[in-house]
C-alpha cells in the first residue's frame, strides 16, 4: 500500500486510511485528513521534512514520519 | 445576522451573562475579543495547569456580560489536562467560572469545512450557540460566497459574518451575544450510529452505579471516542480494575458492529460539515494558487527561504540584543536620577538604603526588562498575525526535532540568547505541554545578554593584552556551553520526566495576511503589563530579601557617618572643583590647540581652520608665529599644572574617606547575613578553586548575575560602583591572593567562575516568570536545583582538571 510521505512535490492522491488509533491519528482525521479525501503535496521544508500539503482548501504540514501513516490511492 | 424565532429557555438571571469564545487558531479569535473586550480583559490561569484564563468583563446596554476566550483549538477531544479545561468550562463544571450562558463559536469563513468539524463537537455540548463568520473578507477574495441566511438555517443557530480586523460586524455580535440566553439550546446533531449511543448509556449506567453521581453525557462520550483521552486516564486511574476492560469490551463490540472508534467521530463529522455547506456556499470549482501560495513558496524554499528566515531571525534577535539596550539606559538613567534625588534630599541610613538600594533597584531591576520583552512580543505579534510564525516552526522543525522538540521552539529559544525572560514568555507558541515545558525548562541555559559583563571581566583578567579573536574564542566556547548542556538536558527530560508519545507536528499553515496593528499593539501591551503585574511583584519583592541579606546584621552608624561626611565635603568643594575643572578643560583646548599650531606634519589648510576656531572660541587674537605659539605652550603648561594641583588638593579631603567608608563597607558586607553565608559555604565553594568573596558574590547575584561585579567591587574596597571595565577592580581582582600569597584568580578559577555563571540559575527574574508561565513553584524550584547542580558539577570539574593542566 502506498503512503502520503511517498509522494513527490506537485503530486495528488486520494486518502484511503489512517492507521493506528493514537494521538497522531486522531490529529490527522480531526484535521480533515479523511477516507476518500484529495490531498495535493505543495512542498517540502528546506532540510526534506515536513511536508506542507493542501486539503480542504487549506494548507497542513505534517512530517514524514505521521505521513506515513496515510494510506492513499495516487491520482 | 438572521432572524431565528427566540424562545426564552433561561429565566433572566441577576449575575453577568458568561460567554464563551471558542474557534480554530487562526480564526482572529482573539482579534475579535480585544475588539470586544477592549482593555478590560483579565489574564490569568486556570489552576493546575498552563492554560491561559482571558475574561472579559464589559457592560452592555446596562448588562454585565463576562466574555472568556478559551484557547484555540481544533477538536473537543481532550487527550491533555490542559485540552481539558476547555471542555470543562464550557460543561459549566470550571469552578471559577460557574456554568456558561451560551458559547460564541468563531469559524474563519475560508476555510469552513475544517472549521465546522469544531462546531459540530461544540453543538453536542446542547449550549445556546451562536457561530461567527470571520474573515469574511478573506473568504470572498478566494471567490467563497456564503449564504449565510442559509447556512444559519441549516444549522439551527444565529450566523454572523464579521471582518475583526477591520471591526466590522461587531454590533451584530454583541447584539447576539446580549440575547443568547434567549436561544434554545443548540441541537445535539446526533451524527454516530444508534449503537454508540446505546454503548455510551451503557458505560454511563456503570460510572454513576461506581461514583454514586452521573458524569455528563459529553465526557462519557469522549470516553469511549477517544482512546487513551485525558477522561479515560483519568477514570482508569480511579477503577483500574472496572473500567478498563468494560471500555474495552464496548469498543470492540463497536468496531464489530461497523463503528470503527475513533475514526467514526471524523468520518460524520465532516459528512455532517459538507452536508451544512451543500446549498450555503459556492466555492470555485478549480482551486487557484492565491498570492499568499505563491509567497508561501517562495518563502519555504531551499535558498531564498532559508536566507529570509536568517534575515527575519537576525533582525529579532538584534532587537532585543542590541535596540533594547538604548531604550533600557533610558530606564537605568531614570533609576539613576531618582537614587540621585534620594541621596540628594535624605541623610545617609537605613531608611535611605532601603529606598536606593533595595525599592529603586528592585523597581529598575524590573522595568529593565521591558523594552526585551516589548520588541520580542512586537516582532512575535507581527510574524504570528501574518501567519510566518508557522513558517518557521516549519523550516525549523527537522532540526529541532533532533533534539526531541518541535520547530515551534525555535524563537523562544534563540531569543533566549538575548535573555530568558521574554524567551520564557514566548514558549506560549507551543500548544504542545511536553515541548512547552522543556523549552521552557532549558531556555535559561542560553547565554543570555546578563552573563557578558561576568565572562568580559573574567577574560579580561587572563587574556589582558592578547588578540580579540583569543577572547572571542573562549567567549564563543562559553555560548556553545550553555547549547550543548542544553540538548543535553532535553534529551534527559524527554526520556524521564516528560515521557510519552511524540506530539504530533499536524500543523495548518494559515494563509498569509497584513498583520493588524491593533492586534499587534495590544499583545505587546498585554504581554508587558502581565510581566510587571505578575512577574514584577516577585523580582521586586527577590530584590528587597538580597538588599536586607547584605545590609543586616551589622552596625552601620561609622559607614553612614563616613557618608554623610563624604557627602557634605562633596557639597563644599562643589562649586570650586566644577570651577577648576571648567577652567582646565579650557586651558587643555587652549594648549592642544597651539601644539597643533606648532605641529610640523599637519597640513596648512587643517592650522588654518584650528586657528580660527580658537580665536572664535576664546575670543581673542592667536599668535601666528611659531615663536610666541611656543612661549603660550609653555605657560599653558604650567596654568594647567597649577590647576590640576588645585583639583587634587580639594579631593584630596575625600580619597581618605573614601578609602575608609569603602573598607567599612567592605567589612560590614562581610559580617553580614550574606558574607556569614559566604564563609559558611567556603568549604563548599573551594573545591572549583574559589574563596568566601567570590562565594559571596555568586549567592548575592541571585537577582540577577551582572550583580556579582558590584559586589565584588564592595568586597574589594572598590565601592559598589565598579562596572566590568572597571580598572581598579581588574587590578584588584589581578592581585588578590590567598591567606599563604597565593593568587586567587589563576586561569582555572576564571575559568571555573565563567562556567558555573553559564550554567546556573542566577536570576530571580527568570525563575519568577517560570512560575508564571508554568502556574507552579514547582518549576522555578526544580530549574533552580538541576542548573545549580550543574553549574557546580561543571565548574568543579573545570577547575578540578583545569589544575592538573596548568
Amino acid at each position: 500500500m502506498t503512503t502520503l510521505d511517498s509522494l513527490k512535490q506537485g503530486d495528488s492522491a486520494r486518502v484511503v486510511d489512517v492507521a493506528g488509533d493514537d494521538g497522531i491519528a486522531m490529529r490527522l482525521m480531526e484535521m480533515g485528513v479523511t477516507e476518500g479525501e484529495l490531498v495535493t503535496v505543495l512542498g517540502f521544508a528546506p532540510l526534506g521534512d515536513p511536508m506542507e500539503l493542501r486539503i480542504r482548501g487549506y494548507h497542513l504540514s505534517l512530517r514524514a514520519s505521521e505521513a506515513r501513516r496515510v494510506q492513499i490511492d495516487p491520482v | 445576522m438572521s432572524t431565528l424565532q427566540k424562545k426564552s429557555a433561561h429565566p433572566p438571571v441577576a449575575g453577568p451573562l458568561k460567554v464563551a469564545m471558542i474557534g480554530n487558531p487562526n480564526t482572529g479569535k482573539s482579534t475579535l475579543f480585544n475588539a470586544l473586550a477592549g482593555m478590560h480583559s483579565r489574564v490569568g490561569n486556570f489552576p493546575g495547569c498552563t492554560v491561559e484564563k482571558k475574561i472579559g468583563r464589559v457592560r452592555w446596554e446596562g448588562r454585565r456580560v463576562e466574555l472568556i476566550d478559551l484557547p484555540g483549538t481544533y477538536s473537543l477531544s481532550p487527550r491533555s489536562l490542559d485540552e481539558l479545561v476547555s471542555v470543562e468550562v464550557l460543561l459549566g463544571r470550571q469552578k471559577e467560572i460557574g456554568a456558561i450562558d451560551g458559547v460564541v463559536c468563531i469559524v474563519d469563513a475560508s476555510n469552513l469545512e475544517r472549521n465546522l468539524y469544531l462546531v459540530s463537537q461544540v453543538f453536542d455540548l446542547g449550549l445556546p450557540t451562536v457561530v461567527v463568520l470571520n474573515m469574511a473578507d478573506v473568504a470572498a477574495a478566494r471567490g467563497n460566497q456564503i449564504n449565510e441566511q442559509k447556512l444559519s438555517e441549516k444549522l439551527g443557530v444565529p450566523v454572523i459574518k464579521t471582518e475583526a480586523h477591520r471591526r466590522r460586524g461587531l454590533d451584530a455580535v454583541r447584539e447576539a451575544i446580549l440575547h443568547v440566553s434567549d436561544l434554545p439550546p443548540a441541537e445535539r446533531p446526533k451524527l454516530y450510529p444508534a449503537e454508540f449511543y446505546a454503548a455510551v448509556e451503557r458505560v454511563q449506567a456503570e460510572l454513576a452505579g461506581w461514583n454514586g453521581q452521573p458524569m455528563p453525557n459529553y465526557l462519557v462520550e469522549r470516553m469511549v471516542m477517544d482512546v487513551g483521552g485525558e477522561i479515560e486516564m483519568e477514570l482508569v486511574a480511579r477503577h483500574p480494575q472496572k473500567l478498563a476492560p468494560l471500555l474495552k469490551q464496548v469498543r470492540q463490540e463497536l468496531r464489530e458492529g461497523d463503528c470503527r472508534i475513533p475514526g467514526v467521530e471524523a468520518r460524520v463529522r465532516y459528512a455532517w460539515a459538507r452536508e451544512m455547506l451543500d446549498g450555503a456556499i459556492e466555492r470555485p470549482a478549480e482551486t487557484v494558487a492565491t498570492i499568499s501560495d505563491k509567497i508561501d513558496r517562495l518563502l519555504t524554499s531551499r535558498f531564498v527561504g532559508l536566507l529570509m528566515f536568517a534575515a527575519i531571525m537576525f533582525v529579532v534577535f538584534m532587537s532585543i540584543f542590541a535596540w533594547a539596550e538604548p531604550l533600557m539606559g533610558y530606564f537605568e538613567g531614570a533609576q539613576e536620577w531618582a537614587a540621585g534625588l534620594v541621596t540628594a534630599n535624605m541623610a545617609p541610613g537605613a531608611l535611605r538604603s532601603l529606598i536606593v538600594d533595595g525599592v529603586i533597584a528592585g523597581v529598575g531591576g524590573v522595568l529593565v526588562f521591558l523594552p526585551q520583552i516589548a520588541l520580542l512580543f512586537l516582532f512575535i505579534a507581527i510574524l504570528e498575525d501574518c501567519g510566518y510564525m508557522a513558517r518557521a516552526a516549519f523550516l525549523m522543525d527537522k532540526l529541532m526535532s533532533r533534539v526531541g522538540l518541535s520547530g515551534k521552539s525555535f524563537v523562544p529559544l534563540m531569543s533566549s540568547f538575548a535573555c530568558a525572560i521574554p524567551g520564557v514568555m514566548a514558549t506560549r507558541v507551543i500548544e504542545n505541554r511536553r515541548d512547552r515545558m522543556v523549552t521552557i525548562l532549558v531556555a535559561p541555559l542560553m547565554s543570555c545578554s546578563a552573563r557578558l559583563p561576568v565572562y568580559i571581566l573574567m577574560i579580561a583578567l587572563f587574556l589582558p593584552q592578547e588578540a580579540v579573536w583569543k577572547k572571542g574564542g573562549v567567549m564563543f566556547a562559553m555560548y556553545s556551553l550553555g547549547v550543548i548542556v542544553a540538548i543535553g538536558v532535553a534529551w534527559l527530560l524527554r526520556k524521564t520526566l516528560f515521557k510519552g508519545e511524540t506530539p504530533p507536528f499536524v500543523m495548518e499553515l494559515p494563509s498569509y495576511k497584513l498583520p493588524s496593528v491593533r492586534m499587534v499593539a495590544h499583545r505587546v501591551y498585554d504581554r508587558s503589563k502581565a510581566f510587571v503585574t505578575r512577574a514584577g511583584t516577585l523580582i521586586f519583592a527577590t530584590t528587597i530579601v538580597v538588599w536586607a541579606a547584605l545590609y543586616f546584621p551589622g552596625d552601620h552608624t561609622e559607614e553612614h557617618a563616613l557618608q554623610a561626611k563624604i557627602e557634605s565635603i562633596e557639597a563644599d568643594i562643589d562649586e570650586p572643583l566644577t570651577a577648576a575643572e571648567k577652567q582646565l578643560g579650557q586651558l587643555v583646548t587652549r594648549r592642544d590647540g597651539y601644539q597643533i599650531l606648532l605641529a610640523k606634519d599637519v597640513r596648512d589648510d587643517k592650522k588654518a581652520a584650528v586657528h580660527k576656531a580658537l580665536e572664535k572660541e576664546f575670543k581673542e587674537a592667536v599668535p601666528t608665529d611659531e615663536a610666541a605659539l611656543a612661549e603660550d605652550v609653555a605657560e599653558l603648561d604650567v596654568a594647567i599644572a597649577v590647576v590640576e594641583a588645585e583639583i587634587a588638593s580639594l579631593q584630596a579631603r575625600l580619597e581618605p574617606l573614601h578609602e575608609q567608608k569603602n573598607a567599612v563597607s567592605a567589612r560590614l558586607i562581610e559580617s553580614s547575613l550574606l558574607g556569614r553565608l559566604g564563609h559558611t559555604i567556603e568549604p563548599a565553594v573551594r573545591p572549583l578553586g574559589w574563596d568566601w568573596k567570590i562565594g559571596v558574590g555568586a549567592i548575592a547575584s541571585f537577582p540577577a548575575r551582572e550583580v556579582i561585579i558590584a559586589t565584588l567591587g564592595t568586597i574589594y574596597s572598590l565601592g559598589g560602583d565598579v562596572d566590568e571595565e572597571d580598572e581598579s577592580l581588574r587590578a584588584t581582582m589581578a592581585a588578590a591572593t590567598w591567606p599563604d600569597g597565593r593568587p586567587v584568580y589563576t586561569i582555572p578559577v576564571l575559568f571555573s567562575v565563567m562556567v558555573f555563571f553559564a550554567l546556573c540559575a542566577q536570576c530571580a527574574a527568570t525563575l519568577m516568570v517560570i512560575k508564571r508561565e508554568t502556574n507552579s513553584w514547582r518549576w522555578p524550584a526544580f530549574t533552580f536545583v538541576y542548573m545549580t547542580a550543574l553549574a557546580y558539577i561543571a565548574a568543579l570539574l573545570t577547575y578540578q582538571i583545569g589544575s592538573m593542566i596548568v
